[in-house]
């Protein structure tokens, strides 16, 4: 399989009057083409500011994007204008990301307009119903407004209006969380459908594990703007090997009656992005930190095949 | 012996615009003792959050009008209270956490300065006081107080619904009503502020209705569970209820379409079909268009509660007899 997105060392900082906020700190991974690739972690990790760097969204700070093998890392308007058609995002909040004024169809078919990929405007209708159907949504609300929808539709809008330029690879942040549980379970199982028709290739940003267990080939989890543990999927949810990984699983809430209660509860203050020293920046809230934890940065390093982890003490931890 | 500290009975609310009526909410019918903590369940368009503003008296009128109903607080029936009194209960005795927190932050005013308001208003504080209390609320919700003079453009999602959080609690409500308080939460620091929330309930006695639909979210801290279709509850009863005895089918339906963690699968189940458009409602039982096991007769007549117990209630003509499991 060919690998259509790399980002080395990727670091996004922004200036607060605090100091210098690491929002996204030497974020390194590859992605292989129709492929997803799952981003977990604490809210404020830096999720949504990973994949908004990789889109050019936000310029980073220092780093590499590699897309399909080609530095994408510096690119000028024309160039982004090109790359924007083959990389697109799925937002969070369905609500506030679409244009209120706009009726579905002109929502969906925005995208052709601006690559000029339609030579009429009956072609780019009849796309753009193609793409509805496609996405689940009745023909009857092409000239409907996203308010007279609801969470569900609105999310397929975003999805439509995605996919319509046919991208290779699509950030999604967070798509499902704003949905209750039912039109989540539709929505992504579009998601999957759509990923084997056409091959495309995700990002999923996600707090939600059970969802991200459920779509992803790979997950990373981030802790405070760095990658602190990646694994094969199913794998990770057999084997957590970085501290803050298993108090993750240890915390989701199991929806059954009098569910066994053995949940990892941190303690300890919780380090701020602002300013970070030298250290693990789990140390503060990890049950199992020594001293050496608070001098030293620790490395991501192959603890069994295709398993990385970001700890010290990984091996003492989890008896190697 | 348990106090009563909120009675709702028979409440309906609808809107009325100028295309179409909207029958949001259908006669709900629920109560809650002091330190009870009820978790309202279900689908988009439900009428929970309908709900939640007729308790706070913010039902947008027009076009929204309560047409039955009493919600009797304290004893007091909270719909004849006069706008300035419901003002005063709002945010002190009865505190909502509202579904849509990106809205309710102050845009230009810095996140700590927020909480801190809220501290100098309900309690009797200096404002060097009220500024370490907000401190330590930032903190008990995952945020370092470092971040106190930030504005909410500079944090993330869930870095906001975690503000509004503290803002709620800062304020020690008796009854606190919170609306998908932890969607964009990681389960870490739900588990934090859940945990918050559960304190409040055994040490103040803090009494709450929680708007959900993460299932496991409300195992954690309900002790009652309502499950909302299209303006009615159509099955309630004590958490125990609820997820060991299942016997609705949109409440058997709604479970089924939870991803199991503890599985391999391939495709989620999903109840067929999709929420009610409530301008235009079945007739009969709301849920006969997507149940597997509706019978002509379902579709007749206005379906009534039925208890099962002392603590457990459905709404279905057919209940327990289908396979529950199939
Ligand atoms: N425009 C900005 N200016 C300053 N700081 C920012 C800005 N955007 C994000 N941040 C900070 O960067 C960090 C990472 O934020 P980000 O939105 O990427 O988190 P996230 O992992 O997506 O969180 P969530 O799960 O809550 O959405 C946070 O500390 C946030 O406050
Ligand atoms: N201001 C309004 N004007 C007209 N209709 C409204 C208004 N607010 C809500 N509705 C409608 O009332 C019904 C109930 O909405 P409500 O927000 O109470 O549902 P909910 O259960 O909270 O849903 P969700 O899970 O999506 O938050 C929906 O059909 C909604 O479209
Ligand atoms: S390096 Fe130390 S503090 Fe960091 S996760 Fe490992 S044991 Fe914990
Ligand atoms: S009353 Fe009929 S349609 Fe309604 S839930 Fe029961 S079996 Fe299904
Ligand atoms: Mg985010
Ligand atoms: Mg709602």
């Amino acid at each position: 399989m060919a690998e259509i997105l790399r980002v080395e060392e990727l670091t996004k900082y922004f200036n607060t009057k605090s100091g210098l906020l690491h929002a996204v700190d030497g974020v390194t991974f590859s992605v292989e083409e129709g492929k997803t690739l799952g981003i977990v972690g604490e809210s404020g990790c830096g999720k949504s500011t990973l994949g908004r760097v990789i889109l050019h969204l936000h310029e980073r700070t220092s780093g590499k994007i590699l897309f399909n093998g080609e530095d994408i890392s510096e690119v000028n308007a024309q160039k982004l204008h090109a790359l924007r058609k083959d990389m697109q995002i799925i937002f969070q909040d369905p609500y506030a990301s679409l244009n209120p004024r706009m009726t579905v169809g002109n929502i969906i078919a925005e995208p052709l307009k601006n690559y000029k990929l339609t030579k009429s405007k009956e072609e780019s209708e009849k796309k753009v119903r193609e793409m509805m159907d496609i996405v689940g949504l009745a023909d009857r609300t092409y000239n409907l407004y996203p308010h007279e929808l609801d969470g569900g539709r609105r999310q397929r809008i975003g999805i439509a209006r995605a996919l319509i330029l046919d991208p290779k690879l699509v950030v999604c942040d967070e798509p499902v969380s704003a949905l209750d549980v039912s039109i989540q379970a539709q929505v992504l199982n579009l998601l999957m459908e759509l990923q084997k028709d056409r091959g495309l290739t995700y990002l999923f940003i996600t707090h939600n594990l059970s969802v991200v267990k459920h779509i992803s080939d790979d997950i990373t989890v981030m802790y405070l703007g760095q990658m602190v543990e990646k694994a094969e999927s199913n794998e990770i949810f057999r084997h957590q090997y970085h501290p803050y990984t298993k108090a993750l699983i240890s915390a989701i809430p199991v929806p059954k009656y009098n569910a066994p209660d053995n949940q990892i509860i941190l303690k300890g203050e919780i380090t701020s992005p602002i300013n970070v020293g030298k250290s693990c920046r789990f140390a503060a809230r990890c049950p199992y930190a020594k001293e050496n934890c608070f001098n030293t940065e620790p490395v991501l390093e192959e603890v069994t095949k295709d398993h990385f982890v970001k700890c010290h003490y990984v091996k003492e931890i989890n008896g190697f | 012996m348990s106090e009563k500290i909120l009675d709702i009975k028979d409440l309906s609310i609808r809107y009325v615009t100028e295309e179409e009526t909207v029958l949001a909410v259908n006669g709900i019918s629920f109560s809650l003792d002091k330190g009870e903590s009820i978790g309202l369940v279900g689908e988009t368009g439900a009428g929970k959050t309908t709900t939640a503003l007729g308790i706070m008296g913010l039902v947008p009128d027009p076009p929204g009008e309560i047409t039955s109903g009493t919600i009797e607080f304290e004893g007091e029936n909270l719909l004849e209270y006069p706008e300035k009194k419901m003002r005063e209960i709002r945010g002190g005795k009865i505190s909502m956490i509202f579904q849509d927190p990106m809205t309710s932050l102050n845009p230009v005013m810095p996140v700590g300065d927020q909480i801190r308001e809220v501290v100098l208003l309900h309690n009797n504080v200096s404002k060097a006081e009220a500024r370490s209390r907000a401190e330590e609320m930032l903190e008990q919700v995952g945020i370092p107080k470092e971040r106190y003079d930030d504005y909410p453009h500079q944090f993330s999602g869930g870095m906001k619904q975690r503000v509004i959080i503290a803002i709620a609690l800062a304020c020690s409500p008796e009854l606190l009503i919170a609306d998908e308080p932890t969607t964009a939460l990681d389960v870490t620091i739900q588990a934090q502020v859940l945990q918050l929330m559960k304190a409040l309930r055994t040490q103040y006695q803090t009494s709450m209705i929680l708007i959900t639909h993460d299932l496991g979210v409300v195992a954690k801290i309900c002790n009652k569970v309502a499950v909302v279709y299209a303006g009615q509850i159509i099955e309630s009863g004590t958490l125990k209820d609820i997820y060991t005895n299942k016997q609705h089918p949109y409440t058997i339906g709604l479970f089924n379409s939870l991803p199991d963690i503890e599985h391999e699968t391939s495709e989620l189940k999903v109840i067929k079909g999709l929420v009610p458009d409530p301008s235009n409602l079945p007739k009969g039982c709301k849920f006969n268009p997507r149940c597997p096991y509706c019978t002509p007769e379902c579709c007749e007549n206005e379906v009534e509660m039925t208890a099962l117990s002392d603590t457990h209630s459905v709404r279905c003509i057919h209940v327990g007899e289908f396979d529950r499991e199939a």
